[in-house]
């Protein structure tokens, strides 16, 4: 067993535990937690398949930025998390069930499709000059150029869309309103009375 | 093929469904608590990616990997807009239970 075999067997073991963990556990904080440890070891996986620059993009997108975003909303609400688990063994039997059922699918399809066909045999590593990062950056900027406008497009709606839903008018701050500060007039604000003078009583 | 071999397509592929498998049977299991789904929603993500550099790296493509890449956008996307949806829920009803979501009526 070479080194580079061990390395895909530790990762995955890793891989399926963390996994196993985040859907079994009780405080949704381990949960996040477990996750990023999932996170980072599917990054090693595809580092084994020499995917080095989207290895380097999950752990910086993800552990660095989607689940910081998890970690704050867990932190945010103030949940009893034990009542959401009050019938948690009860859908035991149904998740079992389905998941096996994906299982047996899935293997099915491996097995008819996949498995002990000559595909299977790695390609010989690349060249020592080759650079993955400029191979996807070369695809994405020529052939991919119009999917990869889309995808920012599909951020910037996804930015407003989360400033839209949680941004909300707190009443109680005080601001100013320079479109009203600017249409104001004179007779807004000033009004001349007229008072006859007093004579002082001899 | 034996067990501990040089991994092949084959090995990464089963790693997938796997992961996936246990990213279903976590949303089962967790159907209450909306927080947990959307973490099991990232996992089964990131089996299907999984899938997807295997795939690109044993048939000598690059195009696999660039699909990873908008993949990941769009998740990103999804799982920010998701817990917008989950803050804005908490507020609303004071929960995140999905059996109490019947209780906004529209």
């Amino acid at each position: 067993m070479s080194f580079q075999t061990f390395i895909f067997y530790a990762f995955a073991a890793i891989l399926v535990f963390a996994g196993l963990r985040v859907i079994t556990t009780r405080n949704p904080v381990h949960a996040a937690l477990w996750l990023v440890l999932s996170f980072f070891s599917a990054a090693g996986v595809w580092l084994l398949l020499q995917a080095e620059f989207l290895a380097i993009a999950l752990v910086l997108v993800y552990v660095g930025a989607v689940m910081v975003l998890f970690l704050f909303v867990v932190m945010m609400l103030d949940v009893n998390f034990d009542k959401l688990r009050e019938r948690f063994k009860s859908y035991i039997p149904v998740a079992a069930t389905v998941g096996i059922l994906v299982l047996v699918e899935m293997t099915l399809v491996l097995v008819g499709g996949y498995l002990g066909g000559e595909r299977t045999v790695a390609p010989p590593a690349s060249a020592a000059g080759y650079s993955n990062t400029k191979t996807l950056g070369l695809q994405i900027y020529t052939d991919y150029a119009y999917p990869f406008e889309i995808a920012a497009m599909i951020l910037l709606v996804a930015i407003i869309a989360a400033i839209a839903l949680t941004h909300r008018r707190r009443r109680e701050t005080k601001h100013q309103n320079p479109a009203e500060q600017v249409r104001v007039r004179r007779d807004d604000r000033l009004r001349i009375l007229n008072i006859p003078a007093e004579k002082r009583e001899p | 093929m034996s067990l501990l071999s040089q991994p092949t397509l084959s090995h990464y592929l089963i790693l997938g469904a796997i992961l996936f498998a246990i990213s279903v049977i976590g949303i089962f299991l967790n159907r209450r608590n909306v927080l947990i789904m959307l973490m099991a929603i990232e996992l089964m993500l990131l089996a299907v990616n999984l899938n997807f550099i295997a795939f690109s790296r044993f048939l000598g493509d690059t195009a696999g990997q660039v699909f990873v890449f908008f993949i990941l956008t769009v998740a990103a996307a999804e799982s920010a807009i998701g817990l917008a949806i989950l803050v804005l829920l908490f507020r609303n009803i004071g929960s995140i239970d999905i059996e109490e979501m019947g209780r906004l009526k529209g």
